[in-house]
């Protein structure tokens, strides 16, 4: 998904003189293509996300369209309080863009994971946030949102290979997109884990249990009619996420589900604990977590207890 | 990257315009003007002890061991004839906690009406404690120490990016250079010669639970700013006329970012005020009130 961005960021870049890319000494071999292009409106900071923010903050008051870039927990958790205080507070376009959410850094370990970025940033009335699922969704939500008023946060992956099927690089701001269908049960994600739960139908599919996949992308402004529209069909869903349980998509959909007071079960896969030190693969933390495509299906089978007693009303 | 990236031509005009009204003084704000007789230290001082008596809030030492420094830009070493010119030089006020004074500055400028300024502290107001971008002139909230010089630090490249003539001027207390991301912004600042700005460090030697030289001594702070890039100057921060001379003899035009460590007196102008850590929070009772007035009333 860097790679998207940063190929995407350049295209746009050149028809509008008001982007402007900071990075916190993060991005070789990825912000390359911008740098080399537009060197006056390139900047690397060094290792300072705090004054990486507030410079951008000055910028912005004065015209800009700064883009910040680090890894999501150096982009967006070392800086929060300027943050909340710049670009949130003063209603400037900043767009904070994390690289790497979730456990997409896995043996470089925890300091490296991003768990609760969406959570601290979704608080955060006056930010929009977004999490792409693939690089393909990253170009299209980069293109739909680069001007908009307001700050923005960019949760991205460091994949620019896997494209989550039947997404085709959909994106809408304010929307979800239904990636599969099915009426034995749902699972709603965010972000890359997308794939895992796209292949977890499938596999459930093959048990027999029809299973449909929704993608959120957009999580501030939520998809609150997206997600009530298709929450009432289901009494079980799943919520996957490379995220903690608290904050992200699982605390989404549980809203959606308390305030239009749907008799829906919400079942979430998450992060549940403070990493304990093991390190490893992605795909190895996935399956340790519960997040990998057989855990989420094995997951699935248990929450609806039979396909005979969960079909769809 | 190398410094000179940041000299190359900027793309930008800026669009920006601010609503507002024009201000009621005329101020001469031409080389060789130092200080203009619209504001001035005496009164900033009086506006701080009524309004704060009146709202009964504290941060009222904080407040005056700045008037004079605030008296001498708002009173015209600052470009800033109206709110709305683009190009007008800004202000950031890292201490925000001493925002009344500010607020008496834009005040006595004319930027502030006499009926907002009575608001201070009420319902349904801009001016609050610390300093809120809403009031115009403010361009940037402030309140959390350690900000406010990233934020004069962005504001400066990018009046340079867009060649503008506009200066950036930031406040800071001394205790505030605790904070890690200063040293951030003053790194930056140095490395890309942000000639533009100019920091004025308050050095009052307190803070908000002790003594700067009890709770983290600031050994060597001047040789420190230099090594890393700064042109560094030294005034009485209680002469409002060294101050502004000092300002007006920097080249902002060219080579080095600016800090100006300006020696002051906390609680400066009310006798029982000064040096006494007390006066960081409390507020005034009627007869320290009373007190206060008379003290600043006969303030040079």
């Amino acid at each position: 998904m860097r790679g998207a961005f940063a190929r995407t960021l350049t295209q746009l870049a050149a028809d509008d003189p008001r982007i402007f890319l900071l990075t916190g000494d993060l991005g070789y071999m990825a912000l390359e293509p911008f740098a080399d292009s537009f060197p006056d409106r390139f900047v690397n900071v060094g290792v300072a996300e705090q004054n990486m923010v507030g410079i951008a903050t000055g910028l912005a008051e004065a015209g800009y369209i700064p883009f910040i870039y680090s890894i999501v927990t150096f982009a967006a958790l070392r800086p929060y309080e300027f943050i909340r205080n710049g670009p949130i507070l003063h209603k400037l376009p900043v767009r904070v863009v994390g690289v790497g959410g979730g456990v997409e850094y896995a043996h470089n370990g925890a300091t490296h994971y991003g768990l609760e970025d969406v959570g601290v940033m979704r608080v955060q009335p006056g930010i929009t946030v977004i999490a792409p699922a693939d690089h393909l969704q990253t170009e299209t939500a980069l293109r739909a949102t680069w001007d908009m008023a307001g700050p923005v946060y960019y949760r991205l992956g460091k994949d620019d290979r896997t494209v989550v099927p039947g997404l085709d690089g959909r994106f809408e701001l304010g929307r979800a997109q239904l990636i599969a269908e099915g009426k034995d049960v749902l699972i709603v994600s965010m972000g890359s884990v997308a794939s895992e739960a796209a292949t977890a139908a499938t596999k459930l599919a093959s048990k027999g249990v029809s299973c449909a996949v929704l993608v959120v992308a957009s999580m501030n402004p939520p998809p609150v009619e997206d997600l009530a529209a298709i929450l009432q069909k289901y009494r079980t869903v799943l919520t996957a996420e490379a995220h903690y349980g608290v904050g992200g998509i699982g605390s989404l959909v549980s809203e959606v589900v308390a305030e239009q007071g749907l008799e829906c079960r919400v079942v979430r896969c998450a992060i549940d604990a403070t990493p304990d030190g093991t390190t490893g693969s992605q795909a190895y933390i996935y399956a340790r977590c519960g997040l990998s495509a057989d855990a989420l299906a094995e997951r699935a089978l248990d929450s609806i207890g039979g396909v005979a007693l969960c079909q769809a009303r | 990257m190398p410094a000179s990236v940041l000299d190359l031509q900027g793309v930008l005009s800026s669009e920006k315009t601010r609503s507002g009204m024009q201000s009621s003084y005329s101020l001469q704000t031409s080389a060789g003007t130092t200080v203009a007789s619209g504001v001035t230290a005496q009164m900033i001082r009086q506006i701080i002890i009524e309004q704060s008596k009146r709202a009964g809030v504290g941060h009222i030492g904080s407040g005056l061991c700045v008037a004079d420094i605030l008296a001498a830009l708002y009173g015209g070493v600052m470009h800033i004839a109206s709110p709305a010119d683009p190009d007008r030089d800004r202000f950031v006020l890292s201490k925000g906690h001493a925002a009344l004074a500010l607020y008496a500055g834009l005040h006595l400028r004319g930027w502030i009406s006499a009926e907002e300024l009575n608001s201070f502290c009420g319902n349904g107001t801009f001016l609050g404690v610390h300093p809120e971008h809403g009031l115009k002139g403010v361009d940037f909230s402030t309140g959390s120490l350690g900000q406010g010089l990233s934020f004069a630090t962005g504001a400066a490249l990018a009046a340079r990016l867009q060649h503008s003539c506009r200066r950036v001027f930031v406040l800071l207390s001394d205790a505030e250079l605790n904070e890690g991301s200063v040293w951030e912004a003053i790194m930056f600042a140095g490395h890309h010669r942000l000639s533009n700005l100019v920091a004025v460090i308050d050095m009052n030697g307190q803070q908000a639970f002790g003594f700067t030289k009890d709770v983290i001594n600031l050994p060597r702070i001047k040789e420190t700013w230099s090594a890393f890039g700064w042109n560094v100057s030294s005034v009485d921060g209680h002469n409002v006329q060294e101050i502004a001379d000092t300002i007006k003899g920097l080249d902002t035009a060219a080579g080095a970012p600016h800090v100006l460590f300006a020696n002051t007196t906390f609680g400066k102008g009310v006798s029982f005020m000064e040096g006494q850590i007390k006066w960081h929070y409390s507020p005034l009772s009627d007869s320290e009130y009373r007190t206060a007035m008379m003290e600043v009333g006969k303030t040079k």
